[in-house]
Formats: C-alpha cells, sequence, structure tokens
C-alpha cells in the first residue's frame, strides 16, 4: 500500500510537469499545425533563468522568503513569454506560408540555437547547478505511511489552477474564440476581423510561460539544473510531446490526460514491472498509440489542413 | 461622387498562373453588382484581392476613396468591407453563436452588435434554433445562411459574397437569394460572385461577365440578361 500511494504521488508530481509542458505542444499544433522543436528548450530556458533571477535576487542561499517562489515563478514566465514571442517573429513567421518541412527544419535549428547559446559562459555555462531551495521539502502531510512534502504538493495544485485557467481562456473568452477560429481557418479568421499574427503570438507565449511552470517546478523538486543541451531536458520535452500525441495533439484536455497516462505507465512501470528500462514503456505506449488511434485518446480524426 | 469600391487595373498571379490579367470596375453604394463568370474565370481571386488575402501584381483597389493596397485583411474588415469566402468558411470546431460573435470581432459597441445580431436571426430564424449547436454539424444551406449572417455582423458597408448558391437545393437557393436582396433594400451594399447567372442577375443591378482574367462584358443586370450571347453562354437558353 505504502509503494503504492508512493508511486501514485510520483505519478502526480511527474504527470503535471508533463502536462506543463505537453499543453505548449498542443497549442502551437493546434493553432498553427506544426511541432515546435524548440519547446523543450524553453523548459530549459525557464529553469536556467528562475535560477539567475533567484540568485541576482539574493534568494540563492537557504533561508528565502515565502514570496521568493512566487516572484522567481512569475519572472519566469515572463522571460520565457518573451523568449518564445522572439522565436516566433523571428524564426517561424517568416515561414508561415512557406512548406511544413521548412518550418519544421527552421524548428530544430532554434533548438540547437539554444542548446548551445544556454553554454555560454555569458549566460548560463557548462556546468550543473543546483536550484535553490524555494519550496520547501519538509513534509506537509502524510498519507497511508508516505510524506507528503510541499513541494509535490505545491508542484500539483499549481499546476492545477494553471490548467483550469488556460481551458478557461480557450473556451470562454473573446481570445480563446480567436484561437480556436485560427486554428480552424487562418484566413477565414483573418475574414472576420482577427489579427492572426497578434493572436499566433499569443499563443506562443501562453505556451512559452506553461513551459517556464514546468521548468521551474523541475528544478524546484530535482533541484539539479544539468547544461542546457543535457540530453535529459530532450527526454523531458519528449516524452511530454509524447503525452501530448497520445492525448490528442492539439486538445488541451488531452494533453493533460496523456500526461497523467504517460507518467503513470513510466512511473508504475518502473515501480512493478521493471526498473531498468521506464522510458521503454512510454514510447511503447506511443507507438501502440499511432497504431490503433493515430488521432490520439480525445482528438478527433482530421483531415490534413490545406 | 466617387464609388464605394474601385477597382483599377487589377492583375493577380499565382506562380506562373496568370488568373487575373487587368480588371476594372466600380460598385456605388447602394448597389448590388453582380460578377459572373465560368470555372476559373477569377471571381473568387478578384474578392481575394480586394479582401487583402491575396497581393496584385498590379492596379489598385479603393474603398471609400482610399487605397487597400499593402492593407492586412483583418483592418480591411475594420473599414467596413466583410467578406463570406467561397465554401462558406465556417469555423466546424465553434458553435453556431460562437461564429456569430467572431463576425463581430472587431466591434465593442455591445448593444449594436445584440441588435444586429438579433436582426441577423430574423432574416435566418433557422440559426436561431441552432446557436448552441457545433456549426459544422449544420446542413449545407444552414452553413450558407450562417456563413452570410456572420458578415453582416461586422456592419459592413460592402458586403463581400462568394457563390452563395453554391452546391444547394434550388429552393434554398432561391430563400438566399430573396434574403440577399432584402439585405440590399436595407442599404448594404453588395458585390456578389456567380455561376448561377440567372439567380445573380435577378438582383443585381449591374453585372459584368469575367472570362479568363478579363472583364469581357460589363451592363446592367437586367439588359445582360436580355442579351442574346449571355443567355446561350451563361444562361443555359439555346
Ligand atoms: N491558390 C491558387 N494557386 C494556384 N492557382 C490558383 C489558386 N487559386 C486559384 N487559382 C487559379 O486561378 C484561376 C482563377 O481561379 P478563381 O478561383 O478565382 O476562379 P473562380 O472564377 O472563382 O472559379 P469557380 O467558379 O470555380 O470558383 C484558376 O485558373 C485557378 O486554377
Ligand atoms: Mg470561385
Amino acid at each position: 500500500m505504502t509503494k503504492f500511494v508512493q508511486l501514485l504521488l510520483q505519478t502526480l508530481t511527474l504527470g503535471s510537469l508533463y502536462a506543463l509542458i505537453a499543453l505548449g505542444y498542443t497549442l502551437v499544433y493546434g493553432i498553427l499545425r506544426f511541432i515546435n522543436f524548440a519547446h523543450s528548450d524553453v523548459v530549459t530556458f525557464g529553469a536556467w533563468i528562475a535560477f539567475a533571477i533567484a540568485g541576482a535576487l539574493g534568494w540563492a542561499s537557504t533561508g528565502s522568503p515565502v514570496f521568493a517562489m512566487p516572484v522567481v515563478m512569475v519572472l519566469a514566465m515572463a522571460a520565457s513569454a518573451a523568449l518564445g514571442f522572439t522565436i516566433e517573429r523571428l524564426a517561424y513567421r517568416p515561414l508561415r506560408k512557406a512548406p511544413r518541412l521548412n518550418v519544421l527544419i527552421t524548428a530544430i535549428g532554434v533548438s540547437l540555437l539554444l542548446q548551445n547559446a544556454g553554454q555560454l559562459q555569458a549566460l548560463f555555462g557548462k556546468d550543473p547547478v543546483k536550484m535553490p531551495r524555494l519550496l520547501s521539502e519538509a513534509p506537509l502531510f502524510k498519507l497511508a505511511g508516505v510524506q507528503v512534502p510541499w513541494v509535490d504538493v505545491v508542484l500539483v495544485v499549481l499546476t492545477i489552477a494553471l490548467v483550469i485557467a488556460l481551458q478557461w481562456l480557450v473556451f470562454r473568452t473573446k481570445l480563446g474564440q480567436a484561437m480556436r477560429a485560427v486554428s480552424w481557418s487562418e484566413q477565414t479568421a483573418a475574414l472576420m476581423g482577427v489579427p492572426v499574427d497578434k493572436v499566433v503570438s499569443i499563443t506562443f507565449m501562453i505556451g512559452s510561460a506553461l513551459a517556464a511552470a514546468g521548468g521551474v517546478l523541475y528544478g524546484l523538486k530535482y533541484r539539479q539544473l544539468n547544461q542546457t543541451a543535457d540530453a535529459l531536458w530532450m527526454l523531458l520535452g519528449l516524452k511530454a510531446f509524447v503525452a501530448a500525441v497520445v492525448g490528442g495533439i492539439g486538445n488541451v484536455r488531452g494533453a493533460v490526460l496523456g500526461a497523467v497516462l504517460i507518467a503513470f505507465i513510466e512511473v508504475f512501470g518502473a515501480g512493478y514491472v521493471s526498473s531498468k528500462m521506464p522510458d521503454l514503456f512510454v514510447f511503447g505506449v506511443l507507438i501502440v498509440m499511432l497504431l490503433f488511434r493515430p488521432a490520439g485518446l480525445l482528438g478527433t480524426p482530421t483531415v490534413e489542413k490545406v | 461622387m466617387t464609388a464605394l469600391l474601385e477597382v483599377d487595373d487589377l492583375h493577380v498571379a499565382y506562380g506562373g498562373i496568370q488568373a487575373l490579367r487587368g480588371v476594372s470596375f466600380a460598385v456605388d453604394e447602394g448597389q448590388v453588382v453582380t460578377l459572373i463568370g465560368a470555372n476559373g474565370a477569377g471571381k473568387t481571386t478578384t474578392l481575394r484581392a480586394i479582401s487583402g488575402l491575396v497581393k496584385p501584381t498590379r492596379g489598385n483597389v479603393r474603398f471609400a476613396g482610399k487605397s487597400l493596397l499593402g492593407v492586412a485583411p483583418h483592418r480591411i474588415v475594420a473599414r467596413g468591407l466583410s467578406h463570406a469566402p467561397e465554401g462558406r468558411g465556417i469555423f466546424a470546431n465553434l458553435s453556431v453563436e460562437e461564429n456569430l460573435d467572431i463576425g463581430a470581432y472587431l466591434r465593442t459597441d455591445k448593444a449594436g452588435v445584440a441588435k444586429d445580431r438579433e436582426h441577423a436571426l430574423t432574416l435566418f430564424p433557422r440559426l436561431r434554433e441552432r446557436l448552441q449547436q457545433n456549426a459544422g454539424t449544420l446542413s449545407g444551406g444552414e452553413q450558407q445562411m450562417l456563413a452570410i449572417a456572420r458578415a453582416l455582423l461586422a456592419r459592413p458597408r460592402l458586403l463581400l459574397l462568394d457563390e452563395p448558391s453554391l452546391g444547394l437545393a434550388p429552393q434554398i437557393v432561391a430563400l438566399i437569394f430573396q434574403i440577399v436582396k432584402q439585405i440590399a433594400k436595407e442599404g448594404t451594399t453588395i458585390l456578389l460572385v456567380e455561376q448561377n447567372a440567372h439567380m445573380a442577375l435577378k438582383v443585381a443591378d449591374v453585372g459584368h461577365v469575367l472570362e479568363v482574367g478579363t472583364l469581357v462584358t460589363s451592363g446592367p443586370a437586367a439588359a445582360l440578361a436580355a442579351d442574346d450571347a449571355i443567355r446561350k453562354a451563361y444562361l443555359g437558353v439555346h
């Protein structure tokens, strides 16, 4: 029982991280029908910039005030939103009408650029760092013999709050309506007076801010930040991407569902089946899904956008 | 008096294909002008060039005296030009109500929007019963009604309609054209593109015949409808 609850808790925290990252993939895909391969690097950037901000504000050592975490979080999300805006504006927008393959290759180029620029001494450097403890790792409560630390509770609660906020934005606001209209047809949306470029920019900013939230929470939970080109970040982004695909890429609820499912399979696979290759289960699920339900759990099979 | 819309020597090319080769015409305020022609004549291209969706290689488009060249499509809407595109362009992932909301996207006068929405639903009562329905589930005729209603919600000075009769049964076509006439009577200027020349010339004041990218005949709609050559080529009279 203790083991089960332990694994369940791990599923929730890992699933939350995947969900925050998966939402960015799904939002951008939903609106532009393209996979933003540089998205996982925005996650990395978010984590590292949070580390830099915490340092700059003098919260690198222990004993930081309680408001340190929200301040660092908000600033890191804002910085990442600015990065996402810039990437779209400079790299993707000029290619809006180009063949999809060109955009895909550009995205890989942007990804490599961010991974390598991040290692510059003037930016984040080559050495791994330890994220300051902005959230207490002390237990908040005990559940079936399992200590549940503050950081886990904050991580899950904050993710749920962000997902609800996003859901509200997409389905209950004028901006969300415009996003869904652009997703269906950029041209028709423009004919209705929707400023398409602006809507696309905002979508990138929202996706990047959520990615940063994921990156910062990852840092706060696992504490170790590897250099920006480390395979660990790519794997984190890749699994979140798998979550988005399994849930039905382009679908906001699907991304969350896929994230929890992927985390569940990874954590319980490692816990009960074999701890040697947890990623094997994750990519196994992807293959099964692509074979039997290519549109994903909540995706509707659609014809390719022309 | 200058016309509301002036299209002057419009040239459009898609890659190597010259779709428009110098099209010029004008639409006066209060008129219904129709552009008729066969498949591929360039009717849709003309409307897309006016709305800013394609860039002309030569020529100019002026609306209310101001050039529309280089103006982004959504800013053209803001100037009072609304375009119900070919194939209806319904947002099938949105409800009927949300489609109507998007039509009024740029408007901030809530009371005015509510009034226009009410009026559009009076013109198309079928839409009222289906407000919450997903727009993709509407029939073809209902989708066309929604496309026109949505375009009206921008409160346009000029309404561009691209083949509203496309793929619809004769009774529905008759109904749609009756409403187009009504919209015109209420004061909206209309530029109507049609392959159904018979219906188009009935509601229009002025007609232009487009053949492979150039206007070949223009005149009062009634005169065109009586013209032998046009009757043979476009009205199926032998
Ligand atoms: N996106 C495009 N790319 C290349 N060629 C195009 C494109 N759109 C239209 N054309 C070509 O331009 C010409 C004019 O097309 P357009 O759609 O304006 O005709 P139309 O009069 O509206 O025809 P229809 O009655 O079939 O709708 C045609 O030869 C068409 O093949
Ligand atoms: Mg056409």
